[in-house]
């Protein structure tokens, strides 16, 4: 299939491209990588009337430390983080969630906040960086807001963009050095999307976890205090108290009906925490 | 001669020997490899619009008006203007068939989602797409028949009314049944392989134009089998023969979804008929998913008898196979379930047997024959019985299949339904994969636990693949396309090269290749001075093409006989050049050759057509041109057969499965090219692993597919696919020119029965037996946690 014909724009600069989404009459989408939209308007799931193509703005590629954050510009691709193109605030984890999403051809285009923006359940960063407590940072002509991730992502392809807003950048706080990351998906093949998605952030000094269940039909589930997993306490020795009864009732709470469904989530969630503790 | 046996080094590294048996590399991989080839949707043609089809949204509909825009009337075509084009009969000869007309573009009712309903012409695919997106079905919703069984209760909704029920054909089968039911043991289960969709990276595609200095329609076609196309394309559109001619160019990969004739190709050679149009459809992955290419759908209750010691004692079975809305051309609603019937005693020797089939026609798009045929399904079902059996009688899986197959002092013999095996040695191929798979070092793993927490399995299968069968079967089916003498034309140039003309189609194989190595085997002439000259209905001799695995039998046959008459008429000639009797001379490296002097080809054949003043004067007429038929002795078929094993570790929480190692064993007669036959075995693995873990087309009770797109119908990819360790045997066909045997669907038959019974295998402990592909991670962990509840009840 081919797209429907579509107008389309692209700005050079950060202001312009505000200015345009602003101004835009009819529907518009913003594209960077392409690869969701791309299919998407080719399959006619969406017939925009302009295309804003944000991949020429330059203050959208770069990464720099802020204090205790690192801010990545929304232009950055997954590769950019796979191979290492931009500095790391968090030991390593970035790197290896970039390196298993879907596959490098997709990996060299795709990127971190068009990942966001189209809020797939099922992609990697939607969890990952639910995980490790990043914020958003959203511009329009009229300011900036900052969101956690988590309240960005409002349901299965839902997010809290408005009108005239666009991703500006992602801000990921530094790992503390006593903190132990796990993050796990189960899919069929290499390059599938997830059935299941576990990220896990634990810091046994701090007696603090945060876990994510990804991969679900609606927004993931965040942790903020995942303590009651391990019955109530965050310790050295976590993964042996891992509850899976708790998260197994966590999922049921939160909508998962389906038996195998839980099992595979639960299944999950016990291997993230396993190479947490690693 | 076994891997094990030689340098491996040596096997793998391409031959400098060109002849029959050569590990030559493909001559058509040159222009393949650097991008060159050329494909239906690389040509251009001056005026050229592409072409966008209005399709069915609903499985079953009853259509009350279709509403075109004023604007686009011109431009949008519906079944009210093809005027005296007839439907697609894919008629069987067969008791009892019931006739299906695939209309061309829908009329009256609608049977599938994608059915064509009209079609749309711009200059471009977008806006046809525009146009079509504009045109406005009017729809009655009737209940879909969306299940196979279901759609042989009473009472169910009627995919073609006039019939009275939803069964294209009824066949049985039975041989002294009664005799087996006092066997002391007896499994019965209920198997079933998904819909699946053949998915060749090139999907189909379709130019067509008129010639008015040739008065010929000419249609560019993805097709295996060109002149089939043209007796449909004739049938359908009232024109005589002469009036088409049909080029099918490079082809990425066929698999059986390009031996179709397919209502699009109709509708294109319409337009350019009828309308002047230079006109072009590409097929997009969305409609091959939806609307073409399904397969393999099978539903079998069977029930194995054996005595205490694992000897077949007879099998009984009910099979039923989704056929989809229409019976489509050329091979019918009915060839794979009724193959069921007659193919799924296998290559195992028993004294009783019955089975019925059902070829069901439901509200989904038809189903097509796919590498392997109803192979793979019957394969499927038989040897997870055969575990079955095994785990009943208390010994090994090897056990039960050594003491069953058909022994090689039988050969060649015929089988419970008359099939007749022409040769091989099943057991040594079973037993050698048994040692290759190494069980008592697989057991000894089981019992000692994987540190990860995984389960060990191990599976084997075993098939045979009945290929390049002709007239005597075929004729029995009653198809529209029955292959007769498959011919070739042979033609020396007068520079010494040698073209080869054909009806068969590369659509994968090589034949351009390993049909040069043969005629190199008989004549001599270096292969890279060989052309093979193909997909052309102007310029190749009839032939029904390429599928049943039959282009290196019978295309091969041909070509070697040509070759022969050739090279006998230029041996009169070189021993008169060379002042010799006829009768010493011999052919020789592309040389004539007396005791003392010798003389080459290209120098005869400069005499032939150049200095014909040289010839003798009773030179023979026919020169170096020649086009002959040939059929092998006995026309019922080759069987080159195969012995898979395979080991796999499932991990018991998320029911992933990982191949650990695999085995194949194969015996393809003798091999032309065995470096083709490897690429054959690894393609034909590859879909077979698709077939085992992934490929699934789903539709909901609407009928709607629900894997319109490849994140939805998963492939295995190269991560997921092993290299497996190949074992080649070479036992001559009795019947065949050179010995050889088809073997192109062969790999694609074993893995889904091999990889079952493995994962079975390691489950087995925990109570649990899979009996439906694909052997998905959510279905192992469903059969997982069913067992464990199953368990704590009954505790």
């Amino acid at each position: 299939m081919k797209a429907a014909a579509f107008a389309y724009e692209r700005p050079t600069d950060l202001n312009t491209a505000l200015a345009l989404i602003a101004k835009a009459d009819g529907t518009t989408k913003i594209i960077a990588g392409g690869q969701s939209l791309g299919p998407m308007l080719n399959l006619r799931l969406v017939e925009p009337d302009t295309i804003i193509d944000i991949s020429g703005l330059a203050e959208l590629k770069r990464a720099e430390r802020d204090g205790d954050e690192l801010v990545i510009g929304a232009c950055v691709t997954h590769g950019d983080v796979e191979d290492g193109r931009i500095p790391d605030v968090t030991r390593g984890a970035m790197q290896r969630v970039a390196s298993a999403i879907a596959y490098r051809a997709v990996r060299n285009r795709g990127t971190i906040g068009g990942s966001l923006s189209h809020a797939d359940p099922a992609a990697d960063w939607v969890s990952s960086l639910s995980g490790l407590g990043a914020r958003i940072t959203l511009r329009s002509a009229a300011g900036v807001r900052n969101l956690p991730i988590e309240n960005f992502i409002t349901g299965a392809l839902e997010s809290a963009l408005q009108p005239g807003e666009i991703v500006e950048a992602v801000r990921v706080p530094v790992m503390t050095p006593s903190a132990h990351w796990g993050y796990v998906k189960a899919c069929r093949k290499i390059g599938e999307f997830a059935h299941a998605i576990a990220a896990v952030l634990i810091d046994p000094e701090r007696a603090t976890a945060r876990v994510v269940l990804g991969a679900l039909e609606t927004a993931p589930i965040v942790l903020s205090d995942a303590s009651a997993l391990f019955g109530g306490r965050v310790t050295g020795d976590f993964k042996q108290h891992f509850d899976a009864r708790v998260a197994d009732a966590i999922l049921i709470k939160a909508g998962v009906a389906n038996a195998v469904d839980r099992h595979i989530h639960v299944a999950v969630l016990r291997r993230a925490i396993n190479e947490a503790a690693a | 001669m076994s891997h094990a046996e030689s340098d491996p080094a040596s096997e793998t590294a391409p031959d400098t020997k060109q002849g029959v048996g050569a590990r030559m590399l493909r001559k058509e991989d040159d222009r393949f490899m650097r991008g060159r080839g050329q494909y239906v949707a690389d040509i251009r043609l001056a005026g050229l619009q592409d072409v966008a089809f209005v399709r069915s949204p609903l499985a079953h509909a009853r259509i009350k008006a279709i509403h075109v825009p004023e604007r686009y009337r011109d431009v949008v075509f519906t079944a009210a203007d093809l005027d005296g084009i007839k439907p697609i009969r894919a008629v069987s000869g067969l008791p009892g068939f019931k006739i299906s007309e695939q209309p061309i573009l829908a009329t009256g009712k609608v049977r599938h989602v994608g059915e064509l309903v009209a079609m749309c012409v711009a200059p471009t695919r977008a806006e046809a797409e525009d146009i079509a997106a504009s045109v406005t079905l009017d729809l009655e919703e009737l209940p879909a028949i969306h299940d196979m069984l279901a759609a042989r209760d009473p009472g169910a909704a009627l995919v073609h009314e006039h019939w009275g029920d939803n069964v294209f054909l009824e066949s049985s089968f039975e041989v002294d049944i009664t005799k087996a039911f006092d066997a002391p043991i007896k499994v019965t289960r209920e198997l079933s392989t998904a819909r699946q969709c053949m998915s060749p990276l090139e999907g189909r595609g379709v130019i067509a134009t008129f010639d008015h200095r040739l008065d010929q329609l000419t249609l560019y076609t993805g097709s295996q089998m060109p002149h089939i196309v043209r007796n449909g394309l004739s049938d359908c559109m009232g024109v005589d023969q002469g009036q088409i001619r049909i080029v099918s160019p490079d082809i990425g990969g066929g698999f059986g979804h390009k031996g179709i004739l397919l209502p699009e190709e109709v509708c294109l050679s319409w337009l350019a008929l009828r309308k002047g149009y230079v006109a072009r459809w590409i097929e997009d992955r969305r409609e091959h998913l939806i609307a073409s290419a399904n397969c393999r759908e099978h539903h079998y209750k069977i029930t194995v008898y054996a005595d205490r010691d694992g000897r077949l004692r007879g099998i009984d079975c009910e099979a039923t196979v989704d056929s989809g809305a229409y019976s489509s051309y050329p091979f019918s609603a009915c060839l794979e379930a009724a193959q069921v019937a007659s193919i799924l005693p296998g290559p195992y020797v028993m004294p009783a047997y019955r089975c019925r089939t059902f070829s069901a026609a439901t509200n989904k798009c038809p189903i097509l024959p796919y590498r392997g045929v109803a192979r793979t399904g019957v394969c499927f079902a038989l040897e997870i019985m055969l575990d079955a059996v095994a785990v009943a009688a208390g010994i090994e899986p090897g056990e039960v299949r050594l003491r069953n197959l058909i022994q090689p002092d039988q050969m060649p013999f015929d089988n419970i339904t008359k099939k007749h095996f022409d040769s091989g040695d099943y057991p040594e191929a079973m037993n050698r994969a048994l040692a290759a798979i190494d069980i008592p070092s697989v057991r000894s793993r089981q019992r000692a636990k994987e540190p990860d927490g995984r389960l060990i399995g191990v599976g084997l299968s075993i098939y045979c693949e009945q290929a390049a069968h002709g007239t005597s079967v075929y004729a029995g089916w009653g198809i529209p396309m029955v292959p007769g003498h498959e011919q070739a034309t042979a033609r020396m140039t007068p520079d010494g090269g040698l073209e080869l003309r054909v009806g068969v189609h590369s659509h994968g194989q090589g034949l351009e290749t390993t049909l040069a190595q043969v005629a190199y085997e008989i004549l001599g002439i270096e292969t890279k001075l060989i052309r093979v000259v193909h997909g052309d209905t102007a310029m190749t001799p009839y032939s029904t093409g390429t599928w049943g695995s039959r282009s290196m039998v019978m295309a091969g046959g041909a070509v070697a006989t040509a070759c022969i008459e050739i090279a006998e008429r230029a041996k009169k000639i070189g021993a008169k050049l060379l002042q010799l009797d006829p009768a010493i001379v011999t052919l020789r490296d592309g040389r004539v050759c007396g005791p003392n002097s010798s003389i080459a080809l290209a120098e005869i054949a400069h005499t032939w057509y150049r200095r014909p003043q040289d010839l003798p004067a009773d030179v023979d007429p026919a020169g170096l041109e020649s086009t002959t038929g040939y059929k092998p002795q006995r026309d019922s078929g080759t069987f080159s057969y195969a012995a898979h094993a395979v080991t796999v570790a499932v991990d018991p929480d998320l029911g992933e499965v990982e191949i650990l190692d695999y085995v194949i064993v194969e015996d393809g007669g003798v091999l032309v090219n065995p470096m083709i036959v490897d690429g054959q075995i690894y393609g034909g693995l590859a879909q077979g692993i698709g077939t085992a873990l992934y490929e699934e087309m789903p539709f909901d009770s609407a009928g709607q597919p629900l894997a319109t797109t490849l994140a939805d119908y998963l492939l295995p990819g190269p991560a997921e696919v092993p290299e497996p360790r190949l074992d080649h045997m070479e036992t001559p066909s009795p019947y065949t020119m050179f010995g050889v045997k088809g073997v192109g669907e062969g790999g694609a038959i074993a893995p889904p029965a091999a990889i079952t019974n493995a994962v079975n295998d390691a489950l087995r402990p925990l109570g649990v037996e899979l009996l439906h592909s694909p052997i998905s991670p959510r279905r192992i962990v469903e059969a997982m946690l069913a067992a464990r509840d199953a368990e704590r009840s009954a505790a």
